[in-house]
């Protein structure tokens, strides 16, 4: 755990503006997404300082979600880059298509080679060793675009061919994101639950399942511990082996959220984390949200419909109506901004 | 008669739940133990009546050891439907894979002469290969239209092998494929069933080992997560594409494994033998047995091979001597698929979890209804009057 990371020392948002300490850890630039005619977010720009929480808020249909997607790697971006940690993860995908075509290429130029090397006249034993040749490279092509090992992305890239990242590719950067509506493994338990959570943590292979290495055993005893450790951290101690679906409402969030943290993530996207949550949830929720920040270094990003949980924990807050900012800054400054209160209560309100 | 008696043992509930839970532990104990028991136990069963009145002990035997087949075949499926939740129609084309490839490695027609030991890896490992190249370029796809691409993969493998005449003798099939043999002893085609009976055991016993190894581990986990939501999976790191084609690439290498086996049980292949109807055959197997359990799924592929190959027959020479009427004239193995369809209507509509199902299916199909509205009285206020 980076527990060295000092969080700002301005916890509650009291007028005070937005401390980032160095480089933003995540920064949007110019994210639009466009569904068909509907522009759902337009010309984002977002910088979350390390160890800050930065809230989106907004009515209904804002494009809140659409942008946290973007930013989760789980929609592509019409247009617009997220760095995260300084290096670019999410932008325009671009000539994605061709790569599936180059996907034959290996396969064409083993055929080639072996017809320039006179396979066709060596009869049938000829035509069936290219065969099996170009089978073969058919099949380790697939296999490393499966992978997707580094070399083969940045030779991607150098032939014009941008994928986005994907999800999981996100959670390996270092995010870690819970979803409005709950989506836990629902008949797994809870344990199950976190160390799906904590998958990218543990290396056994599968030579170690094969054989249930005692690599593989210490592993998951020490996972087992950790998940343990992480339970108690959101006040779940104890609970691991009841199923995730049997757990009452706010406790499932509070599941969702250490699953995110199993993967031991820089920055963690919240989606309403107290949504449908009663008061006394609310706080409590808030509460531990501000622990994760000051306790694990965490910087956080957060979507909420409920104003005075974002009041109360965040350092800087960015507002959006019909996909695109309409308000940024200290949650006082974002208070008193007049097109708010019209976005939250309709015209002529102010 | 059934496989699992030893741990699903219907006697009292306490000795049950710690029979479950000594499985639990010790998984790969069990497993040896409960299918070396019902293997052993099978042919002594067989010497009794009324089973002693159908047919001898060998036939007996060689019949248990294609059922044999079609249990490592449910378990292969089993870790592609059951565990990872994605539906192959054309399981059948790995099975025909496999067969080939000893075929091809095995016989006169070739006149390449390669042991069938290292055969069963090598079969199963083309399998393999094939189900990533099926794989990597449909498991983008989600739950019907896989379906459908695979339905489309398992018809046009035996038609290749159909049309492929040069290479696979076409319709005929390759015949004369060599029987394995240890040192200087050649199995015998027939007479003698226990080697085949054995090594047929050895690798039920030895696939069951590893696939509940990786159940319980971290990629099992995965396959799950995936089963249950794939967005959620990705957004905490799976690589579902990756996780999604390890399953079908294991799930096939098991069908390439029965393959081999069927290749040098039967001595001969033709493309008849992967059609549709095993797929399907398959399939009902995976889901009457209990789908994502691996000792369900066993002996549901145990017990429908035995009805389709035993009972119906039965049933037909019994009726024949009883002569009742309507009964009398009808041969119920043409009735096999309908009675399948009837099973497995009746099943959703009874049993949706399967014969044995796994404590999870379990769970996902019999949902709140009688649980919650008993434990927190009725929370929403919704229950009918």
């Amino acid at each position: 755990m980076s527990e060295t990371m000092i969080p700002p020392s301005s916890t509650s948002g009291a007028g005070t503006p937005a401390s980032s300490p160095g480089a933003p850890i995540l920064s949007a630039r110019a994210v639009t997404k466009q569904f068909g005619g509907l522009v759902a977010v337009r010309d984002v720009n977002l910088d979350i300082p390390e160890g800050g929480i930065v809230s989106i808020i907004g009515p209904n249909g804002a494009g809140k979600t659409t942008f946290f997607n973007v930013v989760a790697g789980i929609i592509d971006p019409t247009a617009g880059t997220v760095a995260f940690k300084g290096r670019t993860l999410i932008s325009r995908p671009q000539r994605v298509w061709l790569e599936s075509v180059l996907w034959i290429v290996p396969a064409i130029i083993v055929a080639a080679v072996a017809l320039a090397l006179g396979a066709a006249d060596a009869g049938d034993d000829g035509l069936l060793l290219t065969a099996t040749a170009v089978v073969g490279a058919l099949v380790v092509t697939l296999v490393v675009a499966t992978i997707r090992p580094s070399w083969y992305t940045i030779l991607l890239s150098r032939l014009g061919i941008l994928r986005s990242a994907r999800p999981n590719d996100v959670v390996a950067a270092g995010m870690g994101r819970t979803f409005q509506n709950i989506r836990l493994f629902q008949n797994m338990t809870v344990l199950e639950n976190i160390l799906v959570g904590m998958h990218l943590q543990l290396n056994s292979n599968m030579l170690d399942h094969v054989l249930a290495s005692r690599r593989q055993q210490r592993e998951e005893d020490a996972a087992t511990a950790r998940a343990g450790e992480l339970l108690g951290l959101v006040g779940l101690a104890g609970r691991e082996n009841e199923l995730a679906k049997n757990l009452p409402y706010g406790d499932q969030r509070r599941l969702e959220l250490a699953r995110a943290l199993g993967n031991n993530p820089a920055l963690l996207l919240l989606d309403e984390p107290t949504a449908g949550m009663n008061p006394n949830e609310t706080a409590e929720m808030t509460e531990l949200i501000g622990r994760l920040r000051r306790d694990m270094g965490l910087s956080i990003l957060l979507i909420e419909h409920d104003m005075r949980v974002v009041m109360g924990i965040s350092d800087h807050i960015l507002v959006m109506d019909h996909g695109e900012r309409i308000s940024e800054g200290a949650p006082e400054e974002v208070r008193r901004d007049p097109r708010v209160i019209e976005a939250y209560l309709g015209t002529g309100a102010s | 008669m059934s496989a699992a008696t030893s741990p699903a043992a219907t006697s009292p509930r306490g000795v049950r739940s710690r029979i479950g839970a000594f499985s639990d532990r010790h998984r790969s104990t069990s497993v040896f133990f409960g299918v070396g028991l019902a293997a052993m136990a099978l042919p002594l069963i067989v010497l009794l009546p009324p089973f002693n009145s159908f047919s001898g002990q060998g036939v007996w035997m060689d019949g248990f050891t294609i059922a044999g087949i079609f249990i490592l075949l449910a378990l292969g499926l089993n870790i592609v439907v059951g565990m990872s939740g994605l539906l192959d129609l054309g399981y059948a084309a790995f099975f025909a894979i496999g067969a080939y490839t000893y075929a091809l490695a095995a016989s006169p027609f070739t006149g390449i002469e390669i042991s069938f030991w290292p055969m069963l890896l090598i079969g199963a490992v083309m399998a393999a290969v094939f189900g990533i190249m099926l794989g990597a370029p449909t498991l983008r796809l989600r739950g019907d239209y896989l379906a459908i691409v695979t339905l489309g993969f398992g018809e046009i493998v035996p038609i290749t092998i159909l049309n492929l005449s040069r290479y696979t003798e076409g319709p005929n099939g390759i015949g004369g494929i060599t029987a394995p043999s240890i040192g200087d002893f050649r199995f015998p085609t027939t007479g003698n069933p226990w080697p085949y009976y054995l090594v047929m055991l050895g690798l039920i016993i030895v696939s069951m080992m590893l696939i509940y190894r990786l159940q319980d581990s971290r990629l099992g986990r995965s396959w799950m997560a995936v089963r249950e939501d794939e967005l959620a999976a990705a957004a905490n790191g799976i690589n579902t594409v990756t996780t999604k084609l390890l399953a079908f690439a294991l799930g096939a290498s098991t069908a390439g494994l029965a393959g081999v086996f069927l290749a040098a049980k039967l001595q001969t292949v033709t493309p008849n033998l992967f059609r549709f109807d095993v797929s399907f055959t398959v399939l009902a197997m995976v889901v009457l047995g209990g789908m994502g359990n691996i000792w369900g799924v066993a002996v549901g592929a145990f017990i429908i091979f035995m009805i389709q190959s035993v009972l119906l027959k039965q049933l037909n020479i019994f009726f024949d001597n009883v002569d009742v009427p309507i009964l009398s004239d009808i041969d119920f193995l043409q009735y096999q698929f309908l009675l399948y369809g009837i099973a497995l209507v009746g099943m959703m509509l009874l049993r949706p979890e399967g014969l044995f199902p796994s404590q999870r299916r379990k769970r996902e199909l019999h949902t709140e209804e009688d649980a919650d509205f008993g434990e927190h009285g009725d929370p929403m206020g919704a229950s009918p009057e």
